[in-house]
C-alpha cells in the first residue's frame, strides 16, 4: 500500500529570474522557469508540490501572489507554498489562490502563535512547519536560518515539539548540509525527529535514488521532497525534469 | 450552469472550480444562500474543522440546502470536510451536521501502526464497494487524502468506496442523489478530473 508521498521541491528566486536550486542553502543555480516546470511536474503526475521563495524573507518581502496565483492553476494535485508569509492574512491570500498548504519558518520567531492562528481557519493539514538543521563545526546538529533570523529555539528537538505543540500539521525537516549533495539523507536525523513529532514528517536534503527515498521513509518520514534529484541529471547537473514512475514508487514500498 | 459550489468561507473554492472546468463544466462559485436558486448539481467543499464547517453552513445556507437536496432531490457531492457534513455529528466537533447520510464521523484507526502517523496525508488506492457511475471498478483509482476523521456509516448500502490507512476506513458515501468524497478529487489529477466528469455527467 503506497502511502509515502514523493514531493519535488522548487526554489523561486526572483533576482535570479526564476527556479534555482542550491548547494547547502548556497551558490543558486538558475533551472527554469516556474510555471513551466510546474506544468511539467503537473503532466508527471506528482504526489504533490512545494514551491519555495528563497529571497522573499530576506529582501524584506511578502509572497509573490500573481505568480503563485498562476503556478496554483496548473497545479491538479495538492500545492504548498512558503516564503515571506508575514500574517494570517497572507496565509488567507494564499489559500483563496488556490493553494493547499503554507509552509512557515522566520515569521514563528516573532510570532508563534501564528501556526494555531492559520490552523484555526484553515486547519492544521494546511500548516507546515519547516525547520532546518544544520551541523557546526564540532558536528552538532543546529537550527539555520536562511533568511538570516535568529532561531527562537537554542536547540532544533525544542523547535519540532514546539511546532507540534502549536498545531502544525506536518513538519518539514531539512538537512542543510545535504541540500543539493545528491548524498543521500541524514538518516540519523529523520529517526530522531519522527520520534519527537507525531504529525507527517517530510524530509529532506540529499535525496539521489528511490532507494534514498525509501531508507528515509524506513527512518520513520510520512514523505520525501527533494530539489536537485527532480532536476538534475548526470555527473554534470544538467537541467533535466524527471519523476518516478507510479510503478517504480509502487513497487518500492510495496 | 453545471454546477454550482458553495463558498461559505470553509474551503478550497478555487480548486474544486478549476477542476470542474478542466472536465469541460459550467462550474458557478456562490456565497451567498440567496443565490442557489435552482442550482442542479451542488457541491459542497471544505478544509477544517467540523464545527467551524457547520457554524459557516448556519449561516443561512442549512435551510435552501435542505430544500434543494431533500425536497427537490437536486444532486449534492460533499468533499473531505464537506463529506463529513452530510454526516448526523463528529466526534471533533459538538454541532450537529446535515444527518443527511446516517453516519457518524470518527477518528482514524491506524490499528496501532505508530509508522502511520494522523492526518493520513496522501494518495491511496480507492475501491469502490459496489457498482456506481462515480466511482469505477475497472482501472485503478487513486485518490489524494488529507484527513484525520472518517465516516463510520450505519448501512452498509450507502458505503460507496473504501480506502485502507492501517485499517480500512469508508472514503466515499452515497444515498440517493447525495454523494460524499473523503478524499480530494479536485487535487487528484486525471483521476480526480474523470470522477468530476463522471458527476457532470450524472442526470440533473
Amino acid at each position: 500500500m503506497l502511502t509515502h508521498r514523493v514531493i519535488p521541491c522548487l526554489l523561486l528566486s526572483q533576482s535570479r529570474g526564476g527556479l534555482v536550486k542550491t548547494l547547502k542553502f548556497a551558490k543558486p543555480k538558475y533551472v527554469g522557469d516556474p510555471i513551466n516546470a510546474v506544468k511539467i511536474f503537473n503532466e508527471k503526475e506528482v504526489d504533490e508540490l512545494m514551491v519555495l521563495d528563497i529571497d522573499a524573507t530576506r529582501e524584506g518581502r511578502g509572497p509573490d501572489f500573481a505568480l503563485i496565483e498562476d503556478l496554483a492553476s496548473e497545479c491538479f494535485m495538492p500545492l504548498c507554498y512558503g516564503g515571506g508569509i508575514r500574517n494570517a492574512e497572507d496565509a488567507r491570500t494564499l489559500f483563496s489562490l488556490g493553494v493547499e498548504k503554507v509552509s512557515l519558518q522566520s515569521a514563528l520567531v516573532a510570532n508563534p502563535g501564528l501556526v494555531r492562528e492559520i490552523a484555526d481557519h484553515a486547519g492544521e493539514q494546511a500548516v507546515v512547519v519547516s525547520i532546518d538543521v544544520k551541523k557546526s563545526w564540532l558536528g552538532k546538529p543546529q537550527l539555520f536560518s536562511a533568511a538570516g533570523v535568529k532561531p527562537a529555539f537554542a536547540d532544533w528537538r525544542e523547535a519540532v515539539k514546539a511546532a507540534v505543540a502549536s498545531g502544525a500539521g506536518e513538519i518539514l525537516l531539512n538537512a542543510v548540509d545535504k541540500d543539493g549533495t545528491l548524498s543521500g539523507p541524514d538518516l540519523d536525523l529523520i529517526r530522531e525527529a519522527s520520534a519527537l513529532a507525531d504529525v507527517p514528517l517530510i524530509a529532506t536534503g540529499g535525496i539521489a535514488s528511490l532507494a534514498d527515498m525509501k531508507a528515509a521513509t524506513d527512518a520513520g518520514a510520512s514523505a520525501v521532497a527533494a530539489g536537485a534529484y527532480f532536476v538534475f541529471q548526470g555527473p554534470h547537473r544538467a537541467v533535466l525534469i524527471t519523476y518516478p514512475r507510479y510503478e517504480e514508487l509502487r513497487a518500492l514500498w510495496s | 450552469m453545471d454546477v454550482t459550489i458553495i463558498d461559505c468561507g470553509i474551503g478550497n473554492i478555487k480548486s474544486v472550480q478549476r477542476m470542474f472546468q478542466a472536465a469541460d463544466g459550467d462550474a458557478e462559485i456562490v456565497s451567498d444562500p440567496a443565490a442557489l436558486g435552482d442550482a442542479r448539481r451542488i457541491v459542497l467543499p471544505g478544509v477544517g474543522a467540523f464545527d467551524a464547517g457547520m457554524s459557516a453552513l448556519g449561516q443561512g445556507w442549512i435551510e435552501p440546502l435542505n430544500r434543494l437536496v431533500i425536497e427537490k432531490g437536486v444532486l449534492a457531492l460533499g468533499i473531505c470536510l464537506g463529506m463529513q457534513l452530510l454526516c448526523r455529528r463528529s466526534e471533533e466537533g459538538v454541532l450537529p451536521g446535515l444527518g443527511w447520510i446516517a453516519a457518524d464521523v470518527k477518528l482514524l484507526d491506524t490499528g496501532g501502526d505508530p509508522k502511520l502517523k494522523i492526518p493520513h496525508m496522501g494518495w491511496s488506492v480507492v475501491t469502490p464497494a459496489r457498482e456506481n457511475p462515480l466511482i469505477p471498478s475497472d482501472e485503478e483509482q487513486r485518490f489524494y487524502h488529507v484527513h484525520k476523521y472518517r465516516a463510520v456509516c450505519d448501512r452498509e448500502q450507502d458505503v460507496l468506496a473504501t480506502a485502507t490507512y492501517g485499517t480500512t476506513f469508508t472514503t466515499a458515501v452515497q444515498r440517493d442523489n447525495i454523494w460524499g468524497a473523503q478524499f480530494h478529487p479536485e487535487k487528484s489529477h486525471r483521476f480526480g478530473m474523470a470522477l468530476m466528469r463522471r458527476f457532470l455527467a450524472m442526470p440533473a
